[in-house]
């Protein structure tokens, strides 16, 4: 084993789409009522009850074939995938499956294999101990769940490490969430995600046996259950024996991977066209709908946010990819008066760290405040640390910043008069410090600095400082 | 009260609607007779008539086939698995006749999940046939057609999947439509066979069942996907004569394996086709006699899967024999379904399994694609294709049970017309005596044509009716079906 291993990663992603009722029933979608309340004859599978197919449904599947630059079939068609569960009422799922309708495409280099539509599977609830089916006593069902549109999207295997998987799914639920047609929310399963990982010399074209990673729900889980799955699968190739072709299961807690189930006790799924569907014709009108729905993308928007805002390519994918995160950062800019390039900082930096899952509409702060935020700062009306003080009052309490600033008496302190006392006598108290500074040692102003911010509670402008302290000094001003 | 059971289901809504007749005391007649009925025909009776409401169909009472669900009534097509179970909807099909003003009687018997081609395979026993209580009704929908054959019921909804409507129409002696798929909404029909399922009227004669059939097309059904809407309206045939009527008679399904008598019944009828004005002339269906092959890998395909729902987790009959899921759904199904049924999910999920789809389930597709372009070629020429509708008159009960071919074989001249999905009726042509001898029994013939022909196919028939004077009453000569024997 002296060639390095390649990791070769798919990914499987099941996206609960946000239409008003299910797959193939009228029921209204379920956000935590009471167990089987959401339910009709159809999504329970009572006897002589038919599928009718959502159409708002196969637009969203036509809006992400779109986004993801995918062929989209002028026909396809239903098929049942037949298995025994209690979370499947009916004893098969219908889904698609050599007639999907997408297939092809690719985002960010990673190639789309197929988007297919299909529906979900009820939930069962394991009463015991444990709260999972080992150990269980009983387990119950509840079909509010059952038959809510799922969009499944199959990669290609073309990504070659965790983080890489992890950013890359990123970008798909910005994308998704750009969309509009899904919650995408990890923590609440409306989006969740298989991996198909194997390893392979590197260079070689061929792969490797794969193993299959159920259902890891966050994308930290995601990274670290995929690492954890090379790592397990380099040991056994380092120590000469075979990868097993097996469904596997990562517990986060623990970081265990534990197998679900092999090749050999795969399921025939029996497969065949759905008789109660009639095929989904895609027509011009469709087409032409999923085309006018389209919002801009988030690598789209990523490369506007460089090219003509000049952001850095960093805070443009960050701005981008987290919708909400862009959208607040447009309308800020709209509002006028801040740098582009300082306002994104302020919103992707500062603004992020103060608010709960970095989401700004779980703060108080309106674009608009930031904007005049910003402004201040750019201005020199308000030094950086008092804005950041600012920013805390904004977040919790909204408000406008001028009255913030006025209310707390933070604006800057332009009196150069009263400011170079100040400076005076910290150089007086620290000569080692000044002498250092003469001499040209760029570090050591902010011993002088420090103790002056503190003196002024952070309204001195830290430029003006370091001006003054220079002057002082009789050194020449920094380039501006 | 024999008055009334003498009145034909159209003539009955007639004299409702000109005020001759009681609503009430029509439905009350049947209801009666239904109560008593003796053949095993009913699995349920109404204890009361509905409130009346007044419509086209006349307050006329119609008995539904098991499958059919009805809110709050027993629906079990026929199976043990289902045994007491009570749906919490209506078909649509048996809602648009009850507003319509065709009160629901009661539920008939039929064969298990509609497998069978003598009502044999019920879980609630065997249908009678009235001409012959020692013989079958035919099947699946054998309660409903002996039901209307005995006059326990004005008329009968059943459904046709390889035949179930007008094989059993044949047996008893009455009138029964397979409509174009996709023309009656299959929603709320218990299912065997998804794209071949249909629901159709068995009556007395060939007004009652395009009176009854008017009121189940119309526009198509937005839960029923495949449901279309039927072009027109179905019209009250009056023809009576077959001038320029173009018939084309197959020999693949008129020769080999039909019964004499039947085949010489059916071969008069074909004369006084001509008598009418008809050009008879041979029509070769090459592909036809692979049809039972096909079929029978198609439908117990569908059915495999239709059927994986009945598992005990939900509704119906729960094996309380088993401590874990898999137990529990093994036993369940054992003991749920019958013999036929577990025979036809075996043949279904094996011919779905993987490695051996292409060979069963993609084979027999083409051949149904096949049988469907050799009716077309033959619409070209014909404007209808006639056959027995049985091969044989009404077998006794028991004969076919330990032979699944040979009960297959019932369905013989009926499944080719299930695959390409066009209409198809049986109507009797007179009697013939069984091939070990005894009582001369009633004879089907069938008449096809395309899809959506519903109203010529219905005239001609009627015609056929007028002129071959076929008396149905026979029936209760061989006794009073509401009385034991």
């Amino acid at each position: 084993m002296s060639a390095e291993l390649e990791p070769v990663i798919g990914l499987e992603i099941h996206v609960q789409l946000a239409t008003a009722t299910k797959m193939f029933c009228g029921c209204e979608l379920s956000f935590g009522e009471p167990p089987n309340t959401r339910t009709c004859p159809v999504c329970i599978g009572l006897p002589g009850a038919l599928p009718v197919v959502n159409a708002r449904a196969i637009h969203f599947g036509l809006m992400i074939g779109l986004a993801l630059g995918c062929e989209l079939a002028p026909r396809s068609i239903f098929h049942r995938k037949n298995y025994f569960y209690p979370d499947l009422p009916k004893g098969y799922q219908i889904s698609q499956y050599d007639e999907p309708l997408c297939r092809g495409g690719s985002l960010a280099g990673v190639r789309i294999h197929r988007v297919h539509l299909e529906e979900d599977a009820a939930k069962l609830i394991h009463i015991g101990a444990s709260g999972r089916i080992h150990g269980s006593q009983l387990s119950v069902v509840d079909f509010n769940r059952g038959g809510t549109p799922l969009v499944e999207i199959v990669t290609e295997p073309d990504l070659h490490s965790p983080a890489q998987a992890r950013e890359w799914l990123e970008l798909l639920r910005a994308t998704l969430r750009a969309l509009g047609v899904s919650d995408v929310n990890m923590d609440e399963g409306s989006l969740r995600a298989d991996a198909n990982v194997s390893l392979r010399p590197r260079g070689s074209a061929t792969l490797g046996t794969k193993t299959e990673l159920k259902n890891m729900n966050s994308f930290r889980f995601l990274e670290r259950g995929v690492a954890a799955e090379i790592e397990r699968q380099r040991a056994i190739i380092e120590a000469r024996e075979e990868v097993v072709q097996e469904t596997l299961h990562f517990d986060p807690a623990s970081g265990a991977i534990t197998s679900l189930r092999s090749k050999e006790e795969a399921q025939d799924y029996r497969y065949f066209p759905e008789p109660d569907l009639v095929p989904i014709a895609t027509t011009e009108a469709m087409l032409e709908a999923a085309r006018a729905a389209m919002p801009e993308l988030p690598a789209a928007r990523a490369e506007r946010f460089e090219r003509e805002l000049g952001l850095g390519a960093d805070r443009a994918h960050q701005l981008a990819f987290r919708v909400e995160l862009g959208d607040f950062y447009e309308r800020a800019l709209a509002c006028g008066g801040a740098d582009p390039v300082a306002l994104a900082n302020w919103v992707g930096g500062e603004l992020v760290a103060r608010t709960a899952d970095g989401d700004p509409a779980a703060s108080r702060v309106t674009p608009a405040a930031l904007a005049a935020l910003v402004a201040m700062v750019a201005g020199h009306s308000l030094s950086v640390t008092a804005a950041r003080e600012v920013l805390d009052v904004l977040v919790a309490q909204g408000g406008d910043p001028e009255t913030v600033v006025a209310d707390r008496g933070l604006g800057a302190l332009d009196d150069d008069a009263g400011l170079a006392v100040i400076v005076a006598r910290v150089i007086a108290e620290d000569p080692a410090a000044a002498e250092q500074v003469r001499a040209g040692n760029p570090k050591a102003i902010g011993a002088l600095v420090g103790p002056i911010m503190r003196e002024t509670r952070g309204r001195a402008d830290g430029a003006e400082v370091t001006r003054l302290i220079r002057d002082a000094l009789g050194l020449e001003p920094l380039d501006p | 009260m024999s008055e009334i059971l003498e009145l034909s289901a159209a003539a009955a809504a007639g004299a409702v609607a000109s005020g001759e007749l009681d609503a009430g005391e029509l439905f009350e007649t049947y209801r009666a007779r239904a109560a008593a009925d003796q053949l095993n025909a009913f699995v349920w009776v109404a204890e009361a008539a509905p409130p009346a409401v007044a419509g086209p169909l006349g307050g006329v009472p119609l008995a539904v086939k098991d499958l059919f669900c009805t809110e709050g009534v027993p629906s079990q097509s026929g199976s043990r698995i289902l045994a007491g179970y009570c749906p919490p909807y209506t078909a649509t099909v048996v809602e648009r006749l009850a507003a319509d003003g065709a009160p629901l009687l009661g539920k008939t018997n039929q064969d298990e999940f509609a497998m069978g081609s003598s009502t044999e395979n019920s879980a609630f026993g065997p249908v009678r046939n009235p001409w012959d209580r020692g013989r079958v009704p035919g099947g699946s929908s054998g309660g409903s057609a002996a039901a209307v054959a005995a006059r326990l019921a004005p008329w009968a909804l059943g459904t046709d999947t390889g035949g179930s409507i007008r094989q059993p129409a044949a047996l008893c002696g009455i009138v029964g439509l397979k409509p174009t798929y996709g023309a009656v909404s299959r929603y709320g029909m218990i299912a065997f066979a998804s794209s071949l399922d249909q629901a159709g009227p068995l009556t007395r004669d060939v007004t009652d069942a395009a009176l009854l059939y008017s009121r189940m097309v119309g526009p198509r059904d937005p839960r029923d996907s495949t449901s279309l809407d039927f072009p027109g309206a179905i019209e009250l045939p009056v023809r009576s004569d077959l001038a320029g009527v173009r018939i084309g008679v197959p020999a693949e399904l008129s020769g080999d394996g039909i019964e004499a008598g039947v085949l010489s019944a059916f071969e008069a009828t074909l004369e006084l086709a001509r008598a009418l004005g008809a050009s008879v002339e041979p029509c070769a269906l090459p592909h036809a006699p692979h049809a039972l092959a096909a079929y029978y890998v198609l439908a117990p395909a569908e059915a495999s899967s239709n059927l994986a729902r009945f598992d005990g987790v939900r509704y119906g009959y729960r094996s309380s024999d088993a401590d874990e899921l898999i137990g529990m759904y093994t036993q369940t199904r054992h003991d749920g379904f019958g013999a036929e049924v577990k025979r036809r999910i075996m043949l279904g999920t094996y011919a779905l399994s993987s490695g051996y789809y292409d060979a069963f389930y993609g084979r027999a597709q083409r051949v149904r694609t096949k049988i469907a372009e050799d009716f077309a070629v033959g619409f070209e020429r014909f404007d209808f294709i006639a056959t027995p509708t049985a091969p044989g008159v009404a077998f006794e009960l028991g004969a076919k049970t330990s032979d699944p071919l040979a009960m297959y074989l019932n369905d013989f001249c009926t499944v080719p017309m299930s695959l390409a999905g066009i209409p198809a009726i049986s109507i009797p042509c007179g009697l013939a005596e069984p091939p070990g001898g005894g009582r001369a029994l009633p004879v089907g013939f069938q008449l096809a044509g395309p899809a959506f022909s519903e109203n010529t196919l219905l005239a001609a028939a009627f015609a056929l009716e007028q002129a071959l004077g076929f008396d149905g009453a026979l029936a209760s000569s061989a006794g009073d079906p509401t009385a034991d024997q």
